[in-house]
């Protein structure tokens, strides 16, 4: 009976399982509070029901039940019933362009998350902080990760991006503190802030090279501390200009980071990043990182790989802050300090080194795991340490370590007949 | 001249925080070739304890309101218990962080310290609660003055006691046994357990010792700034391993001496700039130190050996 499930579950393409999911939103969208009801809860628990599970552990029965209903029941009846269009619709696509299958997947993605974060603004807040994150783990892994570096400098990057994308979008559309009147209106905002997340991510880059030129000498210890300086270098920096509001921080960014506006962000960036690591120039840094006089002796121009992967990963640092400024809508020099750094190295240590899967789960675990222990308080920062320190001393170099994304593999047809090789 | 001089005392006292925190830093490397990056809250749980013993000691050694025994026995008690407990809690942590990390790539192990830091930090907050405490007054101040410059019986005996300890440290690593097993250790890792030294037991007497130092400076720290805090380890920590790798990784000397450069660039930067720009100009020096010495005072290209 139950190899007969799995086996059902693993003929499941890419495609019924988001069918699935959006299934299981849809349940919660249509009965959720009227089950919640009738289980004896107030409201439709947030977040998975963990957070009342922990506020009442008498309930827990109940939420079981409630996740099962809505979450559990829906998305594999719907996996395994739609299994045989699903797939061979999947073996339609999988003849087509991978862009078109991918958009359709992701256009579907994109529908699940729109439905599960308009259903309160808390989920709302939760998903763009994870997606947020996804791009930072991602950026940083492939400084850390790809190639091998042990770079702290990923707050000092966030913090350049954040300020000069605020410092444009208040300037552009704001009557602020910089003295002139807003120049653009509001409407404008979607077309022009890609510009300045973009025009940001530059002058990240730019400052990355402070880091990147000092690392063609040094590797491990000596390029942590200085990307570590450089860290504290650029939050002394903005504490002491008072044009930007100094130790007090800078606030009233216009609301642009939406929903769209991040889950785009975050696709684009999983799609380059990925694209970036198996060109030449991301196979070059692995070279790099496993040897690096070896990759010298092969051609590899070791200087222009690791400006190049610097430089790469500081845009994309730069962009989640400016997306994380304008989420926030206040942003203070303190915000980039060792703390993030701490956070943002649990992620990329946790979901794994040198893998896109790796970033997304351990992004995507680290900060719903963060919002989920939330009724834990401080004991929050107990349980995720000693999770990190478990994974590491079990697989040191994370969970997901040195997985290849591929999007067709991801997205191709899993019925047995026209399987090749194993699943992956 | 006078004002010079005064912050030359000051830089002297702040440096003998750096230095001995440092010399954790750079023992552990000299060893496993790795950074305990849960040092910092090492120094700030060796204040703690510190706290919790002369606390301890006052109460038992009082009869009503008055001590019945002198101060400075009750700070050498202090020091001496918070040093042994640390010394604990240092091997623990080489227990749990380390050991099991000692194959596995050097970030891997860098995480699980910084792990332990926030372990440490936040199980401070919840155990204690989020006030903060202050430092009992053990021995009382005195203030004397010699040409225009005010020299506390507590600042010279902070002085004196980091370098004690680092005298002490020499004479160990110098002389002794335990301390030749350490040196041959740093020297050839591969062979020394051949002849008989046990990793397992150098490399948690290692970081035995380091957290012992540490918290001898969390002590001496609190003597001198007496409210505790737990993120106090953060920036101090972060610090003193700027100073052990300025200094040369595993080499004791320099991450001695660099932990006291430390601690004067910084007083020196306060002094002439105005004091929010002290990180900025800190930083910048020492970032301009590593162009032209990348492998730090007294370190080499390519070892990392425990080099005094």
């Amino acid at each position: 009976m139950m190899s007969r499930f799995s086996m059902l579950c693993g003929e499941v393409p890419a495609l019924g399982w988001l069918l699935g999911i959006l299934a299981s939103v849809t349940a919660e969208y249509v009965i959720g509070e009227d089950l919640s009801n009738i289980l004896g809860m107030d409201k439709a628990p947030v977040l998975f029901g963990v957070l009342m599970a922990f506020k009442e552990p008498l309930m827990i029965p109940n939420l079981l039940a409630y996740a099962f209903i809505i979450y559990v029941f829906p998305a594999v009846s719907t996996g395994i019933l739609t299994r045989v269009p699903a797939n061979r619709l999947a073996g339609r696509l999988d003849h087509l362009p991978v862009i078109i299958s991918g958009l359709l997947h992701i256009s579907f993605l994109y529908l699940i998350i729109h439905f599960w974060a308009g259903m309160n603004d808390y989920h709302l807040i939760v998903i763009k902080i994870t997606m947020i994150s996804v791009i930072l783990t991602l950026s940083m892994n492939v400084i850390n990760g790809y190639m091998g570096e042990f770079s702290c400098s990923h707050p000092g990057f966030m913090a350049i991006g954040a300020y000069t994308t605020s410092v444009m979008t208040l300037v552009l559309f704001t009557k602020s503190r910089f003295g002139a009147g807003p120049i653009l209106p509001e409407a404008a905002g979607p077309f022009v802030f890609p510009i300045v997340l973009v025009i940001g991510g530059l002058l990240t880059s730019l400052a990355a090279l402070i880091v990147a030129i000092p690392s063609f000498r040094t590797r491990g210890d000596y390029l942590a501390i200085i990307s570590l300086a450089f860290t504290f270098m650029i939050k002394s920096i903005i504490e002491n200009m008072e044009i930007i509001g100094g130790a007090r921080g800078l606030g009233d960014q216009p609301d642009f980071s939406g929903l769209t506006a991040v889950f785009a962000w975050t696709v684009l960036c999983i799609w380059v990043v990925n694209n970036f690591v198996t060109s030449v120039p991301g196979k070059a840094m692995n070279a790099v990182r496993d040897n690096e006089s070896a990759a010298d002796a092969m051609t590899v121009n070791t200087r222009k790989t690791k400006i190049t992967a610097f430089m790469f990963g500081a845009f994309w640092a730069g962009v989640a802050g400016g997306l994380l400024a304008h989420m926030l809508r206040y942003i203070n020099p303190g915000t980039f300090g060792l703390q993030k750094l701490a956070e943002i190295f649990a992620m990329v240590y946790f979901g794994g080194l040198n893998s896109i899967y790796g970033s997304i789960v351990g992004a995507a675990s680290i900060s719903l795991l963060g919002e989920a222990l939330r009724p834990l308080e401080l004991y929050k920062w107990i349980v995720i340490p000693l999770l990190l320190i478990i994974v590491m001393i079990k697989r040191p170099t994370g969970l997901m370590a040195f997985m290849e994304f591929n999007m067709k593999k991801l997205l191709r047809p899993r019925d047995r007949g026209k399987e090749e090789g194993p699943v992956g | 001249m006078v004002y010079f001089f005064q912050n030359f005392l000051n830089a002297l006292q702040w440096g003998s925080f750096y230095a001995l925190i440092a010399l954790g830093y750079s023992m552990v490397y000299g060893i496993l070739m790795l950074f305990n990056f849960a040092h910092g809250d090492v120094f700030m749980t060796g204040a703690y304890i510190g706290l919790g013993t002369a606390l301890f000691f006052t109460m038992i050694f009082s009869s009503g309101a008055v001590s019945v025994v002198p101060g400075w026995i009750i700070l050498v008690l202090t020091i001496l218990s918070s040093m042994a407990l640390a010394s604990i809690l240092g091997m623990i942590i080489e227990r749990i962080g380390y050991r099991p990390l000692r194959n596995a790539p050097r970030a891997s192990a860098a995480i699980t310290g910084l792990m332990i830091g926030i372990i440490l930090e936040t199980g401070n907050l919840a155990i204690l609660g989020a006030q903060r405490f202050s430092f009992p007054s053990i021995i009382d101040t005195v203030t004397w003055e010699a040409g225009g410059i005010f020299f506390t019986n507590k600042k010279i005996l902070i002085v004196a006691v980091a370098l004690f300890l680092m005298a002490a440290l020499h004479v160990f690593i110098k002389k002794t046994k335990w301390g030749m097993a350490m040196r041959a250790m740093s020297y050839d890792p591969l062979a020394v357990p051949l002849m008989g030294v046990s990793v397992n037991i150098v490399a948690p007497m290692t970081f035995a010792i380091g957290s012992g130092l540490a918290a001898a400076a969390g002590v001496l720290y609190s003597m001198a700034y007496p409210v505790l805090d737990p993120m106090m380890g953060v920036n101090l920590g972060w610090k003193a391993f700027v100073a052990a790798i300025l200094g040369g990784r595993g080499s004791i000397m320099g991450a001695a001496l660099a932990g006291f450069i430390l601690g004067f660039i910084e007083i020196f930067v306060a002094m002439i700039f105005p004091s929010t720009l002290r990180d900025l100009i800190a930083y910048s020096i020492i970032l301009a130190i590593l162009t032209f010495r990348p492998y730090g005072f007294f370190g080499q290209a390519h070892s990392a050996q425990l080099r005094l």
